[in-house]
């Protein structure tokens, strides 16, 4: 029988995994640090690993399986968390722009975090954080 | 009813970086497309700015600050009337220009975002001249001076949002200060600063201000993270916002931070008391979370309405938005135009789809919107109006979309916790009939701004900054300058004898 999967609050679409792909390609390692706020607030901003201090302040929401990679952790604010924690992220990807210093954003394609709620099961395995 | 021509001729077909006062090709050669969100087509082309263009900006600015520094408050003053004088003589063709570069109705811009820009810049031509330093009498023999003196060289961050009335905000401060600037605009909104620069390139000298474009992590973080700026300013998002502050605290130096909100609309029970004038303004107020698309960090995103008259208000609020007119910005009469990219309409669409998964019902709009023709291509999105409970994630996040949800509070304790239960502090809306009522409600709310009994309004001279997470420092007000001085002390001894130390 195979290994269950483990249950995880993100995901990362293929085409989403592809970009990753290029930009590690170009900047080694990779993290994520969930944006909240203005313009383009709710976006998942892209930095090379480290580039982006995270402190207790943050809350490690998971880490995302690409294959060929290292493990891309996807951070956010634990105050932002407190809203979010009932949803499962998806990272995406859309033809568009973004603003911010993600590292995406010259190549004509922008991130995008899809949501949909946990299930009860998921609630259940990923327990209080 | 007008309906403007695209303003082809407004645009060169290809923009350098703004340096020293003339156009200076980018260092790599590389450029990037602008496609306007009416249409989706490219309509220029604008340079792909790196850490070298930002470089040069950085030297002309650094060449320029000491004479611009000292230059006379007045005459500087005089500098930013005759700008505001020249925005004036070109209010349509920049109000144009905006329309066609961010997608936002050409009646705003017309009536709001250019008047607004030439107000600012002569209400700080008048704050300049009018700030006074400090005298303290220590003793009998000693004076405390106090100067405002300009930092010097200074960067800042525009968001796409008021490409223009931005960038004023932000510039008119600085500049009566005595600073000279290297700015980034957003590479989503990155033309019609160019075409502000040139029109006012005989009334700056050069260098002053500098305008690089180009994308955020190839030139907005060389500038923000360069040790030649004396101080940051930015508005945006909130991961930026602290990614800025952590270069920043390389540096050692100030920032000011605008990071956006989600902003309660309180609709007390008294409101409705009357089918009067006061009622429709404030429905107008309801409505107003669809003005420039939404996109707006105050926009009044979360109506809260006391349960007394929730379904009445409710149901004329609803009335008021399927009244309004979505379709070509270019037209007088469009109330609603494009969002201003295809990564914020998708963005949108997606707090849609989590909105309706949480259970929040949709009472209007909900969907994408196709105008037909040329406008096919944009980036259009029905005024929507939700229904749910302000735990939910559409409640909590700024969507930056014409999108709006609804609650209902008891009473006054209620309706303040449902206000103030956010991570965020920038804008609220208070309306209710009871003076005294109204001021205790705006006093309770933990937010930089409450509009009462009226909604998204800019005067100068009201100052505008967030609570909480929207950040902080102020701006559209006198205490901008300060965050663009640093205080000079001189203390002058007139004692004539020894202290007795030595």
């Amino acid at each position: 029988m195979p290994a269950l999967k483990p249950i995880s609050q993100v995901a990362v679409t293929e085409a989403a995994a592809e970009l990753l792909r290029e930009l590690t390609a170009e900047h080694g390692p990779l993290m994520f640090h969930q944006s909240g706020g203005c313009c383009d607030g709710s976006a998942p901003m892209c930095f090379p690993a480290g580039e982006f201090l995270t402190s207790d302040s943050d809350v490690l929401v998971g880490e995302l399986a690409v294959p060929g990679l290292a493990p891309v952790a996807v951070w956010m604010a634990r105050d932002q968390f407190a809203y979010w924690s009932h949803t499962h992220l998806t990272i995406d990807v859309v033809p568009g722009r973004g603003s911010g210093f993600s590292l995406e954003s010259p190549t004509g394609r922008r991130f995008l975090t899809r949501s949909r709620l946990l299930t009860d099961e998921e609630s259940a395995a990923l327990g209080p954080r | 009813m007008t309906i403007f021509q695209p303003p082809t001729t407004t645009f060169k077909a290809r923009y350098e970086n703004w340096i020293g006062g003339a156009w200076v090709p980018p260092v790599r050669g590389q450029y990037f497309e602008n496609p306007t969100p009416v249409t989706g087509q490219v309509f220029c082309e604008v340079a792909r700015g790196t850490a070298e263009d930002i470089e040069l900006a950085l030297d002309a600015a650094h060449a320029a600050a000491p004479a611009w520094g000292r230059t006379a408050p007045a005459a500087r003053a005089l500098v930013l009337t005759k700008i505001a004088d020249r925005i004036a003589e070109n209010l349509e063709l920049l109000a144009v220009a905006e329309s066609w570069e961010n997608g936002k109705p050409v009646r705003e811009t017309l009536a709001a975002d250019i008047p607004l820009a030439v107000d600012h810049l002569r209400y700080y031509a008048g704050a300049i001249r009018a700030q006074e330093g400090g005298l303290s009498q220590i003793d009998d023999d000693t004076v405390a001076y106090h100067f405002n003196e300009p930092l010097g060289v200074v960067g800042q961050i525009i968001p796409w949002n008021f490409p223009l009335l931005m960038a004023i905000w932000k510039l008119a401060p600085a500049l009566a200060a005595g600073n000279a600037v290297v700015l980034k605009p957003a590479e989503q909104t990155p033309a019609t600063v160019l075409v502000l620069m040139e029109l006012i390139a005989d009334l700056l000298p050069p260098g002053v201000v500098n305008v690089v474009n180009g994308f955020g992590v190839e030139a907005g973080k060389p500038l923000a993270s360069s040790s030649r700026i004396r101080k940051i300013s930015f508005t945006g998002e909130t991961t930026t916002g602290r990614l800025i502050m952590q270069y920043a605290s390389g540096n050692l130096i100030p920032v000011t931070l605008e990071l956006g909100g989600k902003s309660p609309n309180l609709f007390f029970a008294d409101v409705a008391a009357e089918q009067d004038a006061f009622y429709d303004k404030a429905l107008e107020g309801f409505a107003m979370f669809a003005l420039n698309q939404g996109e707006v960090c105050t926009c009044p995103s979360r109506a809260l309405i006391q349960a007394p008259i929730y379904d009445r208000l409710l149901s004329d609020g609803l009335e008021r938005v399927r009244a309004m007119r979505q379709g070509n910005p270019l037209d007088t009469d469009t109330m609603v135009g494009a969002q201003a990219s295809n990564d914020q309409l998708e963005k949108i669409l997606s707090y849609i789809d989590i909105g309706q998964a949480e259970g929040a019902k949709v009472l209007a709009g909900g969907e994408r919107v196709d105008l037909g023709g040329d406008l096919s291509g944009g980036y259009y999105v029905a005024p929507t109006v939700f229904e749910g409970d302000n735990s939910m994630r559409i409640f909590q996040e700024e969507i930056f979309g014409p999108v709006l949800a609804v609650t209902r509070f008891e009473d006054f304790e209620d309706g303040i916790a449902i206000a103030n239960d956010t991570l965020y502090g920038l804008g609220a809306g208070v309306w209710s009939r009871d003076g005294s009522n109204a001021y205790r409600a705006g006093r309770a709310i933990q937010a930089g701004r409450v509009w009462t009994n009226c909604y998204h309004a800019y005067p100068a001279h009201a100052a505008f900054g967030g609570y909480k997470n929207s950040g902080f420092g102020r701006e559209t007000h006198q205490m901008a300058l300060q965050h663009y001085q640093q205080t000079k002390n001189l203390l002058v001894s007139y004692a004539p004898k020894a202290q007795g130390f030595f």
